[in-house]
């Protein structure tokens, strides 16, 4: 099993870090994992986005360009990796800010409101569990329990009293993940 | 101790540097490195062993700050993306020239001039090529992973010492800003100034005790005939290094009908398009270089006997495609594919260029 996955967005939506929760919580579960930023002159507001690997074998290219799962979170991400899904792969994306749906038939998606969710809990910040609670459901490549590991991992332990919260989030976008389309040919 | 962590290869070479018992850090800031710096300073390797992290007030001040720690004995190291590499290569010149060990990191970006902040291979020629002035050699390391990252900088230091020679790690943006799974090697002492003095007073300025002559460290010699000799001692000694410190990696050479010739980051998309290739019925090796310089000429030259062709995947606009060449002296079609300025080719594209440039009309075995 090999899962290639990007995930692209704004800076600051927390998409780097739910990456790098996605590829420890991978290690807990004993895989093989690769997280490749795009990196630049970018920053909050600007795109960004992290490729993530996850494999029961040695890691081939971290660089990659097409994908079995793509996790949208803005317009331009949209724009620019819908095509990139592999034939019968995954497109999840948050309809917030979406002007231009996906039109590709020929992949799965689904739709998780992530800003609404964040926003009913009160923390914006969960925003990017969410969105991968929504993707473990359709997805469950790591456990949950493993996904908890790998939040205690990735998260400095003064930040530790927030994993509770964290969890509620990945639940929650587990919940409400919405599908919206099964792939036709 | 066997903790796995999940890292940056930047942040690996940082750690693996404080484990490795290393005496001093001198560095400026650059893109895409600056992890290297930056972790060295948020984990105080100065109260966990002693060490010293400065950043210098330009390269050129932290390559000579290397220098003269090197030439004391101790461990030093420095690290650098590109143009920060062009600025340091008359201190690696001198150093090299005054046989002195220590460590350069590379993380490569695209060039030429400032270029761009995006991965590149294009300091191939610069670092096995020389770079600096006179006929010198540097041994040059590719790591293709971030367990490398970490694992290779012990190696270096302990090549550096066993041959007197400066060692570098050529890396690329893909491999210092990306996160593996890394296993870090176990803290070792820095070595106490009376056992530098033991164990290198042979060379090293530690303070001339009355038992011995002056150790003196220069790269001038004025008289021809002295300086000729020397430049015989270090060709002698480059030829130890190459018989005995190649190093490399094959992925299926034995029975490839068609190999990849690729190192760092490269090879890792070459792997990828091995299995591209595999799903579409075609059977591909790959030869990874490890040790840049000294290359692995022998075993290319050898696995030329058996395959069809190589295909020389490079960031960059066709350099290690010519130490190909070399060892394989024509035996068989050699072909070079890069993309450069900051491109990363795709597997897909790479897999697309050996059926192209090499394979042509014949299908795969």
């Amino acid at each position: 099993m090999t899962e290639e996955i990007i995930i692209a967005g704004f800076g600051g939506q927390g998409v780097l870090s739910m990456g790098k929760i996605l590829a420890y919580s991978g290690i807990m579960q004993d895989r093989e994992v690769s997280w490749m930023p795009s990196y630049g002159p970018e920053m909050r507001g600007g795109t960004a986005n992290v490729t993530v690997i996850i494999s029961d074998v040695r890691i081939s290219s971290p660089v990659l360009t097409e994908y079995d799962t793509a996790i949208i979170l803005n317009q331009q991400s949209m724009d620019k990796f819908e095509k990139d899904v592999k034939k019968g792969g995954l497109l999840i994306y948050d309809p917030n800010g979406i002007i231009r749906k996906p039109v590709r038939k020929d992949i799965d998606i689904y739709t998780i409101e992530g800003a609404k969710e964040a926003a009913k809990i009160g923390n914006s910040k969960t925003f990017n569990m969410i969105v991968l609670g929504a993707y473990l459901k359709v997805n469950p490549i790591v456990k949950m329990e493993n996904v908890l590991k790998g939040l205690r991992k990735s998260l400095p332990e003064r930040h530790h009293h927030l994993i509770p919260l964290n969890e509620k989030a990945i639940k929650m976008g587990a919940k409400k993940v919405n599908n919206v389309q099964k792939h036709c040919c | 101790m066997n903790e796995v962590k999940l890292m940056k290869g930047n942040e690996a070479i940082a750690e693996a540097a404080i484990r490795a018992g290393v005496d001093v850090y001198f560095g400026y800031p650059i893109t895409p490195q600056s992890e290297i710096i930056e972790h060295l300073m948020l984990e105080k390797p100065h109260e966990r062993t002693g060490m010293v992290v400065l950043q210098a007030e330009s390269e050129i001040a932290a390559i000579n700050m290397v220098y003269g720690a090197a030439a004391c004995g101790k461990m030093a190291m420095t690290s650098s993306s590109s143009p920060g590499i062009s600025l340091k290569m008359e201190g690696i010149s001198y150093i090299a020239a005054s046989e002195l060990p220590c460590l350069i990191v590379n993380v490569v970006r695209g060039g030429p001039g400032l270029g761009t902040i995006q991965p590149s291979q294009s300091d191939y020629f610069q670092a096995v090529k020389g770079g600096g002035h006179g006929d010198y050699r540097l041994i040059v390391l590719a790591p293709s992973t971030v367990q490398e990252m970490a694992d290779f900088v012990e190696l270096s230091f302990e090549l550096a010492f066993k041959y007197r020679n400066p060692v570098m790690i050529l890396s690329d943006g893909i491999i210092g800003q990306m996160m593996e799974k890394v296993v870090l090697p176990p803290q070792r002492q820095r070595l106490s100034d009376e056992e530098v003095e033991r164990r290198y007073k042979s060379w090293a300025t530690t303070g001339k005790t009355a038992d011995r002559e002056r150790n003196i460290i220069t790269s001038l010699e004025l008289k021809p005939e002295r300086q000729e000799q020397h430049n015989i001692n270090l060709q002698d000694k480059y030829k130890k290094i190459s018989e005995n410190e190649i190093r490399y990696e094959e992925f299926n050479c034995e029975d490839a009908d068609y190999i990849f010739v690729a190192f760092g980051s490269s090879a890792r998309i070459c792997q990828k398009a091995i299995l591209i290739g595999k799903e579409e019925g075609y059977n591909l090796g790959l030869l990874r270089p490890i040790s840049l310089w000294p290359f692995p000429s022998n075993i290319i030259n050898e696995i030329a006997d058996r395959v069809g062709g190589m295909l020389v995947v490079e960031m960059n606009a066709g350099q290690m495609v010519e130490d190909v060449l070399l060892a394989v002296n024509g035996k068989v079609k050699v072909k070079h594919f890069g993309r450069f300025g900051g491109m990363i080719p795709s597997p897909r594209e790479v897999f697309i260029a050996i059926k192209q440039k090499i394979i042509g009309g014949k299908n795969g075995k």
